[in-house]
């Protein structure tokens, strides 16, 4: 497995163990332990945990949304506001998510680099 | 560089946790919020209807059946348990609203919204609701029973804080990003300060004592009469008032302050106001009573609502309850149903205070200087400091303004006097008629209510109707309280009170109903002091006169008239207007209109244009007669509609009808042209930038969610016709906020509806699946279990377990 896929696959995973016991940031912690173990390089330092908490957010608000027929999603999606399409709003969160995520890692990694020079 | 580039990513990290961990004004804290884990995705669920609960201090296992609609069917083995449960169910469903409105009881806004809100909190506080609330909890208190039936109640509520954790904090905690706090009996008694503060909170002393200094006294006496020309009152006229044997209390001597009173407090909102009537079985197609009820109250999502089913093995009771309250409060059991209208009586009255000096320490009072307390109110500002305000109390009640609060120079003041200052133990009323089986204990059970008043119209299966005025009244001498008083002369205070055996009543009149709308609550011949105070002057005598119209009634007689749109303002008014308007000033434009109002058959229907072009004629009409009123930092209230509409056509060329910015001497007759002429550009403004006024446009009637009517969780524009004056009162923002109907027989049958749903959760499909069918005037037959073990309708069943 390539770093990307094992990075990937380590922050969705850890994210989902993460956020049982943490609040949002999880997914920013999810991505930093991730950097700090499984190293990636350029721009796939910010956008592999970009990816990783987009698509676990994206497919979580899904799951939920889409069995209560996106009732509340509409709602919320006037109120940010939206034009009321829940699927805009599922993927607004899964930037968010990712955003997160992504600068977390480019900390991570930054952090990483800065012990390895002690 | 690798500091500089470690130092940057950390800077960058903590912006965006700072930026999505916080709140910026109207933004939630976006990643909080989005977050699917504990944000708002969690709320994409119905609650848990089923299964069983362990429920801690239960003595007995409660059985609790959910219908279709999301109705609870609660039934415990005694009444612990059972308003236990009520608190339970009514925060599983309706918590974030429960504490809302209790927080804007009690000033307590700014807690969420910061400074934004501190006005409204003060104004909260120095009207003394807090205060009222502390006291009407401690009599509620010294009533053990009921002591304890509030705080298992609340231990209810509070057993469902406890459940909940971040994920499942209902969507508004997680849209303003607070906590919900422990529920207590105080909040139970601010809930029922929120309710006497809409319904008994407003009055127009200050403003009339300002119309009296302008006008004169017998100007004054035109304009705001103590009776109307017709009045058909809520007690028959026929009553006989024998054995009525305490006097009213003799007018004193001395003079009225008649001060220029440029500020003055906010009234509830118009609109506000209710239906109810029963008609005798001896007048009805099966032969049993039947009893409505349609209180029209802010239409709010969530409902100010919540229907509930509640039972003991001594009684089964059903119908609206109020969230943060014990016991049905509209509704019926096997034997008896009761409904409640607003018995607006002038409970509110002001006194002139003369200070000492600018410490406020102490005022005149009986020829001494008497010592003035002071209450603390500490008002908690998100993001502040906590902001510390002083209300200065006198024997009559709070200063409201002073230097500190609006008020702009000199240090005296007015002070409130205000039923709703009491205390009093209105909840023990509710859960005795929830008990009560017969007119006899109805009667018992009114007793113990104090303010707001209310015009209680009662039916039993045994087939009594009734309808007692219930509240507490000062006796006042005629004329007290109409104008500001002089806070230093002791007759000018409230000498006693009326009895409470001799509060106006009917039972099983002639006429074979009871009804009530806001109106007159007796004619001239009640012995005690009663004013025309803003009474409704036009459902009362649509209800009446459909009573009148023919000798049986059916259920279907009752959807009708609840849902009757006739306006009988219009019709007083239109038909004199089209005989005296001299209309050949008006455009072919302007004809064309007029002619078609003169088609009219005086329905506001919500697809036609007739009544809005009525709704802004008589706008303009109103407007232009009472330009006079118009003054510059005095506030003044102008006369009801029911008397302009009485000058227009028996005193057309008074003074009063000249429009005073301009030269000529306008009549009546004028006025009818030139509020025409006002009315059609008006509209035709509105057309342009709104498209088709038809009534359902122009009305524009909404259900709006508590937090300002926020358009995600509100619904908009409803075909609903009505005005405020017609007996489906929908207006703008408030209506039949609960419209039932029940047949007395045995078991009751019972019809209900309200403009939201069961759920508070804006994601639940039961949160506002009741709005539509209210529009169109439909109604769910009620499920009256009688006992646990029916199954019938029942959706879910929920144990709870001790």
């Amino acid at each position: 497995m390539s770093q990307k896929t094992i990075n990937f696959t380590a922050t969705f995973i850890l994210a989902l163990i993460l956020s049982i016991f943490l609040p949002w940031w999880s997914v920013m912690t999810a991505a930093i332990i991730t950097a700090l173990f499984v190293e990636l390089k350029g721009f796939a330092v910010f956008y592999i945990p970009f990816l990783a908490i987009f698509l676990l957010w994206v497919l979580y608000a899904f799951m939920l949304s889409n069995a209560n027929d996106f009732t509340l999603a509409k709602k919320i999606a006037v109120l940010l506001p939206l034009g009321g399409n829940p699927y805009t709003l599922i993927l607004v969160t899964g930037f968010i998510g990712g955003l997160a995520a992504g600068i977390a890692g480019i900390f991570g990694k930054e952090c990483k680099l800065l012990f390895r020079s002690r | 560089m690798k500091y500089l580039k470690f130092f940057l990513s950390f800077l960058l990290t903590a912006a965006i946790f700072y930026g999505l961990n916080t709140k910026f004004g109207s933004i939630p804290p976006i990643g909080k919020f989005l977050n699917p884990y504990t944000g708002i995705w969690q709320n994409e669920k119905e609650a848990k209807i089923d299964g069983t609960l362990s429920l801690e201090g239960l003595s007995k296992e409660v059985t609790v059946h959910y219908d279709e609609n999301l109705i609870p069917h609660v039934f415990a083995q005694n009444d612990l348990d059972l308003y236990r449960v009520q608190g339970y169910l009514t925060a599983r469903h309706r918590l974030w609203q429960m504490e809302f409105q209790t927080h804007g009881a009690a000033g307590r806004i700014s807690e969420i919204f910061g400074d934004v809100a501190l006005d409204y909190d003060r104004h909260q506080r120095r009207r003394g609701n807090i205060y009222g609330a502390e006291r009407a909890l401690k009599q509620m208190q010294e009533d053990k029973v009921l002591s304890s039936a509030l705080d298992s109640y609340a231990a209810g509520v509070n057993a469902f804080i406890n459940e909940l954790d971040v994920a499942n904090l209902p969507v508004e905690y997680k849209l303003l990003d607070y906590q919900p706090e422990v529920w207590t009996p105080l909040k139970t008694a601010l809930l029922l300060m929120y309710m006497t503060r809409d319904l008994a909170g407003g009055d127009n002393d200050l403003e009339y004592t300002n119309a009296l200094r302008i006008f004169g006294k017998e100007r004054f006496d035109l304009l705001f009469p103590d009776f109307f020309e017709t009045v058909d009152p809520v007690i028959p006229m026929e009553t006989d008032w024998s054995f009525i044997t305490t006097p009213i209390t003799p007018v004193p001597q001395g003079e009225m302050p008649l001060d220029t009173i440029t500020e003055t407090l906010p009234n509830p909102p118009r609109g506000i106001g209710s239906n109810n009537w029963a008609v005798s079985g001896k007048r009805t197609y099966s032969g049993n009573a039947i009893l409505a009820n349609d209180p029209h109250l802010k239409l709010n999502l969530p409902s100010l609502w919540y229907v509930m089913q509640l039972s003991t093995p001594e009684y089964n009771s059903f119908g609206a309850t109020l969230p943060g309250a014990l016991g049905v409060i509209s509704g019926f059991n096997k034997h008896i149903s009761w409904g409640e209208t607003n018995a607006t009586r002038d409970v509110m009255d002001w006194y002139k205070i003369e200070f000492r000096d600018s410490t406020m320490k102490e005022y005149r009072f009986d020829g001494i200087w008497e010592k003035s307390s002071f209450r603390v109110e500490e008002i908690k500002i998100r993001g502040q400091s906590t902001f510390i305000d002083s209300v200065t109390y006198t024997r009559h009640g709070p200063i409201v303004f002073d230097p500190n609060f609006r008020k702009k120079s000199g240090y005296s003041g007015y002070a409130m006097k205000w039923m709703g200052h009491e205390g009093g133990n209105s909840q023990s009323t509710f859960i005795k008629l929830n008990k009560s089986k017969n007119y006899s204990e109805y009667k018992e059970a009114l007793k113990d209510h104090i303010a707001p008043a209310q015009n209680f119209a009662f039916a039993s299966v045994d087939g009594d109707i009734a309808l007692w005025i219930q509240g507490k009244f000062p006796n006042k001498w005629k004329g007290q309280g109409k104008f500001l008083m002089d806070g230093s002369n002791p007759e000018h205070e409230w000498q006693g009170f009326i009895p409470q055996e001799f509060n106006a009543h009917t039972l099983n009149p002639e006429r074979g109903f009871v009804s009530s709308a806001n109106q007159h609550p007796v004619d001239p011949s009640y012995p005690y002091f009663v004013f025309n105070d803003f009474y409704e002057a036009y459902r009362n005598r649509i209800i009446n006169n459909f009573f009148n119209s023919k000798e049986t009634f059916d259920i279907q007689d009752f959807k009708n008239l609840q849902n009757n749109n006739y306006n009988l303002k219009a019709h007083e008014l239109l038909p004199f207007i089209f005989e005296t308007m001299d209309s050949s000033s008006l455009s072919t434009d302007e004809l064309a209109i007029y002619n078609n109002l003169k088609e009219w058959d005086y329905y506001n229907d919500f697809s036609k244009i007739e009544p809005t072009i009525w709704a802004s004629w008589w706008e303009e009409l109103f407007e232009l007669t009472w330009d006079e009123f118009n003054k510059e930092g005095i506030a003044l209230t102008k006369p009801t509609s029911y008397q302009t509409i009485h000058l227009l056509k028996t005193k057309g060329d008074d003074i009063f009808m000249d429009i005073l910015k301009t030269p000529e001497k306008e009549v009546a007759k004028d006025l009818f042209v030139i509020s025409f002429q006002n009315a059609v550009s008006s509209l035709a403004d509105w057309k342009e930038k709104n498209g088709e006024y038809s009534w359902q446009n122009y009305k524009g009637t909404y259900v709006g969610h508590l937090l300002q009517g926020l358009p995600a969780f509100s619904h908009f524009n409803l075909p609903i016709g009505g005005d405020g004056s017609s007996v489906n009162a929908a207006t703008e923002n408030t209506g039949g906020s609960w419209r039932m109907i029940v047949e007395m027989t045995s078991p009751p049958t019972a019809y209900g509806i309200y403009p939201g749903g069961q759920s508070g959760n804006p994601g639940s499909k039961y949160y506002d699946n009741f709005v539509d069918p209210w529009v169109k005037g439909k109604y769910h037959k009620l499920l009256f279990l009688q006992s646990k073990d029916e199954k019938a309708g029942i959706m879910t069943t929920q144990t709870l377990i001790p």
